[in-house]
């Protein structure tokens, strides 16, 4: 399975970091082989508007089936969710802690955004 | 003449002064309420009311039916108000700037425009002097374009006042672009030069003339007058902190009617600022 998620490094011992549209990378890993892809994010990180509803295209394009992140606003929510992604979300630690949690079947998924948009 | 009344930092009497300066000069002057997030030059001139009108914006609408999923829309909007996910076409209405773009684009005529209300307009008078505000919709966050609504229904044949919104930022430049004048309204205090100087800055990227009026003139330091002389800003106003203001301001009265002597001390205001207009080569408008 692909999942998503969102650090503040490039290695599977990164740390997470909790934004999702404006995290400096988004780790596209398989759970099953631990192959991974570390997308670059700063296109986004200073974007005027909308950062987290280009990082949930971006997620949907690369095929990840689940984003694991800290927030997750209101119109990236609404983006994952037409595109079929789900969202575990408050995930804390190293990208590699957040890979065993979904590995374990610990993982919530959120049901709603955890975080009001930004102005 | 259009007269654009700002200050940066707020609650230094823009509106006080927009009003006074509408009051004094009496017929054949319009007054704009371009505090579109929060009017209240209504409580003070009390105009009638005569008509309001909804302000809409446009916001794209796509035709699935015509919809090839290319992204072209998405990609040229700065705003990220389209997202395309599978074959699924979002639109975010609240991030949408108007501009136009995804519709220019699609390569399939698949977008057509649609409105989103932003607010109103209201249409009234007093005395002869013609009133205009505009009131953003509760929740809504894209106040220029309702500016610029507000601008586009004033008469050019009258002498424009404008209460600006507080700030810097983008609803402020709507509310001074295109102006003859810029009377920037400030305190002397260390929050009214800090955010009077921001303004400033902004002004002279507009290339518009600029005079102040500096309220509670006699509160606070100098460092207001030092900048202003060391930036050659004229001061064209001072009022004193004086209770008897403050006394009518709470009771919505005010300076003009309550001390007429103050009546020909605002029409001087203006006849300083008609001056300084008039040696830059006269009104851009009529």
């Amino acid at each position: 399975m692909k999942v998503a998620i969102t650090a503040k490094g490039t290695s599977l011992d990164s740390e997470i970091d909790p934004r999702f549209g404006r995290a400096p990378y988004i780790l596209i890993v398989d759970t099953d082989t631990l192959e991974f892809e570390a997308l670059d994010n700063s296109s986004n990180v200073n974007a005027f508007k909308g950062a987290g509803i280009q990082a949930a295209t971006m997620v949907s394009d690369k095929g990840a089936e689940v984003l694991m992140t800290g927030y997750c606003g209101p119109n990236a929510f609404v983006t994952l969710e037409a595109a079929g992604v789900k969202v575990v979300d408050d995930i804390t630690g190293k990208v590699r802690d957040a890979i065993k949690t979904i590995k374990e079947g610990k993982a919530t998924y959120a049901t709603a955004a955890n975080k009001e948009a930004d102005w | 003449m259009i007269i654009s009344v700002a200050s940066g930092k707020g609650g230094t009497g823009k509106t006080t002064i927009s009003v006074n300066i509408a009051l004094a000069l009496g017929e054949g002057v319009e007054l704009l309420d371009c505090d579109v997030e929060e009017p209240n030059a209504h409580l003070f001139l009390k105009p009638k009311i005569e008509r309001n009108e909804k302000v809409e914006v446009p916001i794209p609408l796509v035709d699935l039916n015509k919809c090839t999923f290319c992204k072209k829309c998405s990609d040229i909007c700065r705003f990220n108000a389209l997202a395309i996910v599978g074959e699924k076409v979002l639109v975010f209405q609240e991030l949408c700037h108007s501009c136009g773009g995804c519709m220019a684009v699609c390569p399939e005529g698949a977008i057509t425009e649609t409105g989103r209300e932003l607010g109103f307009l209201n249409f009234g008078a007093r005395d002869g002097i013609g009133f205009i505000n505009g009131r953003l919709r509760v929740g809504e966050a894209m106040s220029p374009p309702l500016i610029k609504q507000v601008r586009a229904a004033s008469n050019s044949e009258l002498i424009t006042i404008i209460d600006a919104p507080p700030g810097t930022s983008c609803p402020v430049i709507a509310a001074m672009n295109g102006a003859d004048f810029i009377l920037m309204v400030t305190e002397p205090t260390p929050f009214g030069l800090h955010d009077l100087k921001l303004a400033v800055e902004a002004v002279r990227l507009l290339g518009i003339p600029c005079g102040l009026v500096v309220n509670r003139a006699d509160i606070g330091d100098h460092k207001v007058f030092d900048y202003a002389e060391s930036e050659n800003l004229p001061v064209l106003l001072t009022i004193p902190f004086d209770r008897r203001i403050a006394e009518a301001y709470s009771r919505g009265k005010n300076i003009v009617e309550e001390f007429p002597e103050w009546r020909e001390r605002f029409m001087e205001l203006f006849r300083k600022i008609e001056a300084i207009v008039n040696e830059r080569g006269g009104v851009a408008h009529a």
